[in-house]
């Protein structure tokens, strides 16, 4: 198999959906000659034209209702958010309306459409572009959630994105656009609401979500020669969130640490140890639920200070360690 | 005191010559921070404004110290005109404790309270809001400070400009619109994300004065905001000014600029360069010799040296500093 970027994965996604139906089109600012700010777009307007790779204005509530009206007429609007933290001002078309509108009009009408949009931190982008606010729309019932962390899964997530009936919130990472993976040609589907072992372990369960999942790949290799053999869950999909294979595999391994970029308190990460803690996974637990998740703080410049405020590689391992020490 | 070149604000040549110099000086700070950028000694991102100087200059010079601005992300200059501390600006590029937000911030965020610079903005369209707040506490506090609100023509299609346009017309905030438009927001032609020839005409919709000007031109710069401080200041309300500008570089750290023309680049570089045609009615009106000329370029270079110095002497935050100053006190 071919290896390409992340950034490919999603482009490749696109183009075959827009190849394919007409009715697919996408909205965005700078998506069109410049690329996208994260060059995800990058050539897409020669080969579709600007009819449907459409150079917004600098309007994120008329793009993200555009696409809700567009969606409930018959299009299958995908709209890029610059940067995830500008969803404060698409919000409302999202939470009031998108989320809402299956359900207020009896389920007699469906809103097919796909926001796509970059989170996270690491690029020293400061506090208003660096955020992880993915847990804003998981808490809204009606709106879906998928956040992938590799090229393969974000290329199969997004087909079953644009092929769904409902509106999806498809985070991606700025730090996950340049890791590269095996990613097949043509349109595949990976299904909505499955998760993913990431590496088989027995010893704890990490549900990393994102790019943390390419951090506890790593921890995992240090924790190795240590003997201490981790299992990586990765959701990949929050909404619908796959408990099942998170609590079975905490119930194999008795341990779990979960971890996430998003601010701890009233993040994703509390959703996570939740499910564990209610399901049968707790009879089975060794250890108490550990949670690593963003420091409480915006996200800072400086970049000693920036990565302080997330989770590192280092903070998994020993996180684990501590975990393990205990008999 | 004399007055060799006409203008609004009757500032004097020497008043002018110093507005000349701060040209300069925003101009050699933005290529030194461009040159780091590229050496990698500053991280993130920066949007730069060189091409735009007289547009800052030119409407800050016609402020007072107690006065305010809200800046946007390509604010290096619009701060440096109200007088934030150059070099408390380039150590927080550096990411230093001694910078004006403590390494906190970065580029997008300048702010310095205490000199009326209620901060640059990351997002887009942030700041109308902020400003019509600050011409509210001048209005309800009865003080005569007025607040000028910078902001990009790409901006003026966020919902937050109409909002805040509407709301400071009806309540007669002493609030000035000042519309940097640089052609592009990122790399949107402003003439296919608007369908109006100037983006002034926009003031229509909301009854109040608008004007658009070359934003090139510090002349009709210290004009135009001078008659909108002066309205603003006597209660009578906002005006929106649509200064016409270029932006030389790219619109951040990558941009391989594939949305214009080299051509067209040339001519604003060539044809009007804010600084150097106000060099050349400096010394058309013999208030600027080459050779005084010479010594304010030597003197600003020594100013960014030193802010530079300032930067490298500064100390990066350590980890305690991770949990400081999320809620005040
Ligand atoms: C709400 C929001 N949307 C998008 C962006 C990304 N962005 C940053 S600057 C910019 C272009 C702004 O254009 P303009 O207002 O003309 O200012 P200029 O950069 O030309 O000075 C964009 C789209 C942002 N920072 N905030
Ligand atoms: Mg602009």
């Amino acid at each position: 198999m071919r290896e390409i970027t992340y950034t490919e994965a999603v482009r490749e996604a696109l183009s075959e959906a827009m190849r394919e139906d007409s009715n697919v089109f996408i909205m965005g600012e700078d998506i069109g000659v410049y690329g996208g700010a994260f060059g995800v777009t990058r050539g897409m307007i020669e080969e579709f034209g600007p009819e449907r790779i459409r150079h917004t204005p600098i309007s994120e509530s008329a793009i993200a209702g555009a696409a809700v009206g567009a969606a409930i007429t018959g299009m299958r609007p995908i709209f890029e958010l610059q940067f995830s933290d500008f969803i404060t001002i698409a919000l409302d078309q999202m939470v009031n309306q998108a989320a809402k509108i299956h359900y207020m009009y009896g389920g007699n009408v469906s809103i097919p459409l796909v926001m796509r949009t970059p989170g996270g931190s690491g690029t020293g982008a400061a506090a208003q572009h660096s955020q992880s606010l993915e847990n804003w729309t998981a808490h809204i019932p009606g709106l879906i959630v998928i956040q992938p962390s590799t090229a393969y899964d974000a290329k199969g997530l997004l087909h079953s994105a644009i092929a769904n009936n409902n509106p999806v919130m498809f985070y991606e990472h700025k730090l996950c656009y340049r890791t590269k993976g095996d990613v097949p040609e043509g349109k595949y589907f990976i299904p909505i609401g499955v998760a993913d072992i990431k590496r088989q372990g027995k010893d704890i369960s990490v549900v990393a979500t994102s790019y943390m999942v390419h951090k506890a790949l790593e921890a995992a290799e240090i924790l190795a020669k240590e003997g201490i053999d981790i299992e990586i869950v990765d959701p990949r999909t929050l909404v619908p969130l796959d408990k099942k294979t998170i609590v079975d595999s905490v119930k194999k391994t008795g341990r779990a640490l979960i971890v996430t970029e998003a601010v701890k308190r009233s993040g994703f990460s509390s959703e996570l140890a939740a499910v564990i803690s209610e399901e049968e996974s707790f009879d089975y637990l060794d250890h108490p639920v550990v949670r690593l998740a963003g420091a409480e703080t915006p996200i800072p410049y400086e970049p000693n200070l920036e990565k302080l405020a997330v989770p590192q590689v280092n903070d998994i391992v020993e996180a684990c360690r501590k975990i393990m020490a205990v008999k | 005191m004399s007055i060799s070149i006409k203008n609004k604000a009757n500032l004097d040549d020497a008043a002018l010559i110093e507005a000349y110099r701060k040209m300069c000086l925003i101009r050699l700070f933005e290529e030194k921070v461009d040159y780091f950028f590229a050496k990698g000694m500053i991280h993130g991102t920066t949007h730069l404004c060189v091409g735009e100087e007289a547009s800052a200059v030119g409407s800050g010079i016609v402020l007072r110290n107690s006065d305010w601005i809200t800046a946007t992300h390509r604010g290096h200059g619009q701060t440096i005109a109200k007088g934030t501390d150059i070099n408390k600006m380039m150590a927080e590029l550096f990411g230093k404790t001694s910078g004006t937000n403590k390494g906190k911030g970065g580029s997008m965020h300048i702010a310095e309270i205490e000199t009326g610079n209620l901060g640059a903005n990351g997002v887009v369209g942030g700041g109308y809001p902020i400003a019509c707040g600050a011409a509210l506490t001048a209005q309800m506090k009865h003080t005569d400070q007025v607040c000028l609100c910078y902001a990009g023509d790409g901006s003026t299609n966020e919902g937050s400009f109409h909002e805040s346009l509407n709301m400071a017309s009806i309540w007669k905030l002493p609030v000035v619109f000042f519309i940097e438009n640089n052609q592009y927001g990122m790399s949107g032609p402003i003439k296919d994300m608007a369908m109006v020839k100037d983006l002034s005409i926009r003031s229509v919709s909301y009854g109040m004065p608008g004007i658009t000007i070359d934003g090139n031109n510090l002349i009709e710069v210290i004009n135009a905001t001078f008659d909108a401080v002066e309205r603003a200041r006597k209660g009578e309300g906002p005006t929106l000014i649509e200064a016409k500008t270029y932006r030389w570089k790219g619109h951040s750290k990558s941009d391989a600029k594939k949305y214009r023309t080299r051509e067209e680049e040339d001519m604003w570089k060539t044809e009007r360069d804010p600084i150097a045609n106000f060099k050349a009615e400096l010394i058309k009106a013999k208030i600027l010799t080459e050779a005084q000329d010479v010594e304010i370029q030597t003197k600003a270079a020594e100013t960014i040296e030193a802010a530079v110095a300032f930067a490298e002497a500064g100390i990066k935050p350590n980890a305690d500093q991770l949990m400081t100053d999320i809620y005040a006190a």
